[in-house]
């Protein structure tokens, strides 16, 4: 579904991705984790070319893409949540999940209105519909960027830290949406600090550290008996027993 | 000094009063097709100094600051001789527009420019990560929130471009203030120096002034929204913490 070939990318002299490879397979939940500045939000991000790769090739589903190709492919297969949320706060909550399935997707009003009721269900916000994001709480921002994500109907969805700009006190409610959605057929792609949440959603776990690719392996795996020390340390140091 | 106030020299603007209705009829329709040609190039250079493209914003760069950093007066005089000793003269009212247009049009893109750069970089990534191109994203999710930051000082270029039509008056112009500055000095109009220039005074007022009355008005409005969003947010906060104890 997505695949990272020898991506490499640098911001002026600094080489933030050093060769990584990866493939996340269809219905796949793929959870990145790694220290601050490995690299792990800067690979997501050439997932759907928010950042284009300095060299190297990102291919989904089995399309490569290109400068030229980015807006189609993406409009068609990838959303994306962001840790800032990054709604739309000129609109209204129904406005901001309507509008990429109207101008986009060329639904008429009421087909996406009724997406978006349905997904405002998934994420249990129906009744701030008509409330301006502003004047919701950050974790019911981040719901409404979930529903927002799913309302384009995308089989890709990238969670790019999606709870580390909440208060302790919501980032639960988000964790729980996300859980929920981890049940349905998409391919998930998580950067996240939460290890509780990796362990219980992650197919298959990404550790990164200095722009590469240390570890991969199934949550037990990776819990239970790490190989490389650098994961080791990592783990001792996030996880309070 | 008392014949300046006389009933003599109002009557004597009185039944030139053409004269003045064609300087307003000049001023108004040069700043009216100079504005529209302003607000072209303020778009396109706006847009291509937010572009992220180096040569286009290097262009857009090079147009802003020779146009800003010269006498609009030095431009209007350019563009009238360098026209007319090449034989192609183009007339006082087509030199106004486009020299006036090109002149506000410098400061327009720099409006457009910091409106569209006041949005947080989150929006632009938000739209891309839709799928939304270019101009999609720019007019559905960054424009209808630059808007509001763009509008108000818009507005104060145009009353600009407006009082600069007396530029005009340096090619011979025809405008409102030239033609004003001809009737006081004139052979057989002359004199009557108060009323003409109270008149002439008092037409520009009456256009520019709902203008600037209307951009301090809709500041005036956002302040009041902005403060009512941030007194929801805070009551909705307030509120959630009450709920939690």
């Amino acid at each position: 579904m997505i695949k990272l070939e020898h991506v490499y990318k640098n911001f002026g002299d600094l080489e933030v991705l050093k060769d990584v490879n990866l493939e996340v397979k269809e219905g796949e939940k793929l959870v990145m984790i790694g220290p601050s500045g490995s690299g792990k939000s800067t690979t997501i991000r050439c997932m759907n070319f928010l950042e284009e790769p300095t060299s190297g090739s990102v291919y989904i589903n089995g399309e490569k893409l290109t400068h030229q190709n980015k807006t189609k492919v993406i409009r068609d297969n990838i959303s994306m949540v962001f840790q800032q949320f990054n709604l739309y706060p000129h609109m209204t909550v129904l406005k901001n999940l309507t509008i990429a399935p109207m101008k986009l997707h060329h639904k008429s009003k009421k087909e996406a209105e009724e997406l978006a009721f349905h997904y405002l269900d998934v994420v249990g916000l129906r009744e701030k519909a008509h409330a301006y994001p502003t004047m919701l709480s950050g974790g019911q921002q981040q719901r409404i960027a979930i529903a927002r994500a799913l309302c384009t109907e995308s089989k890709i969805i990238l969670f790019d830290e999606p709870t580390s700009a909440l208060d302790p006190e919501t980032i639960q409610e988000v964790l729980d949406v996300m859980i929920k959605l981890a049940k349905e057929n998409i391919t998930m792609v998580v950067v996240t600090h939460e290890m509780g949440f990796a362990r219980q959603v992650a197919d298959r776990i990404v550790f990164m550290a200095g722009g590469q690719i240390i570890e991969e392996g199934n949550p037990e795996h990776f819990f239970e008996n790490p190989e490389s020390d650098r994961v080791k340390q990592f783990l001792g140091k996030i996880i309070r027993k | 000094m008392s014949g300046i106030f006389s009933a003599r020299a109002w009557d004597k603007v009185w039944t030139y009063r053409s004269t003045f209705a064609l300087g307003l009829f000049n001023t108004v329709r040069t700043a009216f097709f100079g504005i529209l040609l302003a607000l072209v190039l303020g778009i396109i250079f706006g847009l291509m100094a937010t572009s992220g493209k180096k040569p286009l914003k290097f262009i857009s760069r090079v147009y802003v600051e020779i146009i800003q950093n010269t006498p609009v007066l030095l431009q209007c005089c350019f563009l009238y001789y360098a026209l007319a000793f090449s034989n192609h003269s183009i007339g006082i009212i087509l030199t106004g527009i486009i020299s006036l247009g090109v002149y506000t049009g410098a400061y327009m893109a720099e409006v457009i420019r910091a409106g569209i750069e006041a949005i947080p970089v989150g929006q632009f990534e938000a739209a891309s990560s839709q799928g939304f191109n270019y101009i999609e994203k720019m007019y559905y999710i960054i424009l209808p929130q630059s808007i509001k930051i763009i509008l108000p000082p818009m507005v104060n270029q145009v009353v600009n471009l407006i009082k600069n039509t007396s530029c005009l008056y340096i090619i011979g112009g025809a405008d409102l203030i030239s033609l004003t500055y001809s009737f006081v000095t004139g052979e057989n109009t002359g004199g009557a120096y108060a009323p003409a220039y109270i008149v002439s005074g008092l037409l520009f007022f009456v256009i520019c002034f709902p203008l600037t009355k209307f951009a301090s008005t809709w500041e005036a409005y956002l302040k009041k929204m902005d403060q009512r969003i941030q007194f929801a947010q805070h009551t909705t906060i307030e509120e959630g913490v009450a709920a939690n104890e």
